[in-house]
């Protein structure tokens, strides 16, 4: 065979990812990923170097999802290893593809309790789609190989590789393979024309169908398919949070996303529907409110990669598992040979279309110049249709999503799933390293930036130049909320002073920081951001008492929302 | 409900571990479990009884199958399946006439006797998990010392599949 080669472990590692077409990888060196260190001095692998190794995990998780390719985070073992399992488990949570490599200690020191040793195959379990540990340095092509595969198929999702610091050493005789086989591995059921069918005759046959797009809508980037069915069938759509900008958030039937804090107009149509077609989500419960009362007098037509999904947490009365871009091609062509095409509004239509436009003239906002719907409509009308927006998670988290319209589909980003505070900057870096022409921004709180900063240390040596949108309350916001909704405002471990200065703390990085307190200073701010070399942070002070309205509180459902008063 | 699931799995180290945590993350109950290796070694076999309403037992299966490791899920049909768990009881013998009675029990349910001593008796039973269930309430009266089960084993029937 020609493509069998000698070669140590650790660039056996490298050629394999090299291989996959791996051109960058984020991560921070140690003790027992030192061979594989030293393999980016011999190959064309590009290291970016993060200041903690979770950030490292949420780079190659903003990179993967928005190449739609794994990204890879390097750690080292022990705290190094325990440090990315934050980011795996973010990953795990909103399915995006990430292959994280773990140094370990030397095979024959595992279980002695080494230095530096960690069980993170034990532990990173629950959180992984799959983990290796090759115990032979001949393993190592096919495990990245089938690493890279089982990531990126199917339901996307991260998979570690944790390799032993002798098995990096060791030499061996490497075979990189065209082919492999995973006996138990399913990714894909075949497209389900009748069920499609099936699909087509309920969304007909019922008074008030609606679409709700889920992440696995943007997943399997199944924008074009979700447009030309809700506009052959006259459907609103709403949205998951994680499916947000699924569909053109200015389209006329787009009402935005569902849930906790969902726009009221979302919530209202979505809780009289009678049928849904469910694309790509796993029915969240933030998302949904409580299971009974969502799927009270409503038919579910459920559409999803993963059959696991199917009944989790609601009953479908028909299920479509497989590729979501797949099956809906399949309904767009049925469509179109039994040229169904709806032309004329019906009195569900109209009720949508006034639905929104009231909840748009009267939902009642912040009256202040700096609310948090005027600042985020400033960015949107500033900010060039196909950037990147990646957000933390708190208030400004959905405050982006009630107030930022994403037009293009597939522009936005952030930990919905697990909810991990300080995702957004790093996964920011990730996104602008996957796609280095667009502006990328990270609507940031000043609790979440706070988890992640020192990756300004990143963006800057590594000529990242991303803005970080910092809607500073100067509070834990999102709890401060709840203490004030749900505990009688008693104020507990959320007040977070006027520390840092974030200005100051950008410009010690060597970031530029520009502070804006009024529209004008923001839409300057804005512009220099765009057209900085180096990454921006700008600090929005804003009122710490500004709730984020609507709200369904915890165990209600989405008919109940705490309106503004 | 009672189910009983036969797995087919790689016969690799960690898979009861995956196994057994994917139960515990998902808050399932494993009433029990047993593993052994198959006929050709590169697979094992665990057969696993849980229990729970029809859409959790559906939903064990679903995860179960979604482990890549799993080759293939089954849920068995107890009435369509051949299924024995192996059980060993010490029991208590208080007088002369116990030895006696104790042997009985044990013909009835086809249980044998080993290690027959003048204060205990040990059965070894091969049955349902409800007829060990039910031996265990007979033998209680006679005092049982220390019991140990196996876990089902199952086997579905020809033509059942």
């Amino acid at each position: 065979m020609n493509n069998m080669e000698n070669m140590i472990g650790a660039k056996a590692l490298m050629t394999a990812m090299e291989k996959e077409g791996v051109k960058e990888v984020f991560g921070l060196p140690g003790g027992a990923n030192l061979p594989m260190y030293d393999e980016f001095a011999r190959c064309n692998i590009r290291h970016i170097l993060a200041r903690h190794e979770q950030s490292a995990a949420h780079m190659a998780d903003g990179f993967g999802r928005v190449s739609r390719k794994p990204g890879v985070c390097f750690a080292t073992s022990g705290p190094g290893a325990t440090n990315i399992l934050t980011g795996i488990a973010t990953a795990q949570a909103d399915s995006a593809p990430m292959v994280a490599v773990t140094g370990q200690v030397p095979t024959p020191m595992i279980g002695k309790d080494a230095f530096q040793e960690s069980d993170i195959i034990g532990m990173a379990n629950p959180v992984v789609k799959y983990a290796f540990q090759p115990r032979h340095a001949s393993e190592i092509p096919e495990v990245v190989k089938k690493g890279f595969f089982i990531a990126e198929t199917g339901r996307p999702g991260p998979v570690l590789i944790d390799i032993p610091k002798d098995v990096q050493q060791n030499e061996a005789e490497m075979v990189f393979p065209d082919e492999f086989k995973i006996q138990g591995y399913h990714p894909w059921a075949d497209p389900d024309i009748v069920a499609v069918e099936k699909a087509i005759d309920m969304l007909l046959h019922s008074q008030k169908p609606v679409i709700l797009a889920g992440g696995g809508t943007i997943i399997s980037s199944a924008f074009a398919e979700l447009q030309a069915i809700a506009e052959a069938l006259m459907l609103p759509v709403v949205t998951t949070f994680k499916g947000k900008g699924a569909f053109p958030e200015n389209h006329p039937l787009s009402l935005g996303p569902i849930g906790m804090h969902g726009h009221a107009e979302a919530n209202k149509i979505m809780s009289e529907a009678d049928c849904v077609l469910a694309i790509g989500t796993r029915f969240s419960d933030r998302s949904v409110g409580t299971f009974e009362e969502f799927e009270r007098n409503l038919k579910i037509i459920h559409m999803d990669v993963d059959p696991a999904e199917i009944g989790k947490n609601q009953t479908a009365q028909l299920a479509v598992v497989g590729d979501v871009q797949m099956n809906l091609r399949i309904m767009v062509k049925l469509l179109l040979q039994k040229a169904i095409k709806k032309t004329e509004e019906t009195p569900w239509v109209k009720h949508v279309k006034e639905t929104k436009s009231y909840w748009q003239e009267n939902l009642k906002l912040h009256p202040g110049e700096m609310g948090a719907a005027k600042i985020l409509r400033k960015l949107r009308e500033i900010l060039p249709k196909e950037s990147i927006i990646t957000t933390e998670v708190g208030q400004h988290q959905m405050w982006a999503s009630l107030f930022y319209d994403v037009i293009q589909p597939g522009t936005f980003f952030s930990s919905t799933g697990l909810g991990t505070m300080g995702w957004g900057f790093p996964a920011a870096i990730g996104a602008k390293v996957a796609k280095p022409d667009v502006p990328v921004v990270d609507i940031a709180g000043d609790g979440s930036f706070a988890m992640t900063e020192n990756s300004l240390a990143t963006a800057v040596l590594e000529d990242i130049p991303v803005i970080v949108f910092v809607l500073n309350n100067f509070t834990l916001g999102m709890v401060a909320q709840w203490q004030r909704t749900f505990y009688d405002r008693r104020m507990i471990g959320v007040d977070q002073g006027h520390c840092p200065d974030y200005v100051k703390l950008a410009q010690s990085y060597g970031a530029q920081g520009i502070r804006a307190q009024s529209m004008d200073e923001l839409d300057k701010a804005i512009r220099d951001a765009l057209s900085s070399d180096v990454a921006t942070v700008i600090d929005i002070p804003i009122d710490p008492e500004e709730d984020v309205l609507p709200f369904v509180a915890p165990g209600t459902s989405l008919k109940d929302m705490i309106l503004p008063s | 409900m009672w189910a009983i699931l036969s797995l087919l799995v790689e016969n690799k180290p960690g898979i009861l571990f995956k196994v057994t945590h994917l139960f515990r993350a998902r808050d399932f109950n494993i009433d029990s479990i047993s593993v052994g290796v198959t006929e050709n070694p590169e697979y094992s076999k665990m057969t696993i009884t849980t229990f729970g309403d029809e859409k959790q037992i559906a939903q064990i299966v679903k995860q179960l199958d979604k482990m890549i490791d799993t080759v293939k899920v089954e849920r068995l049909d107890e009435h369509k399946t051949v299924y024995r768990e192996l059980s060993i009881f010490k029991i208590k013998l208080s007088n002369a006439n116990d030895s006696m009675e104790v042997n009985k029990l044990a013909n009835a349910y086809g249980g044998k006797v080993h290690d027959v001593k003048k204060e205990s008796i040990m059965v070894e039973l091969t049955a349902t998990p409800d007829q060990i269930k039910a031996f265990e309430e007979l033998a209680k009266p006679f005092g049982i010392i220390d019991v140990a089960r196996t876990g089902v084993a199952a086997l579905q029937r020809s033509g059942a599949e």
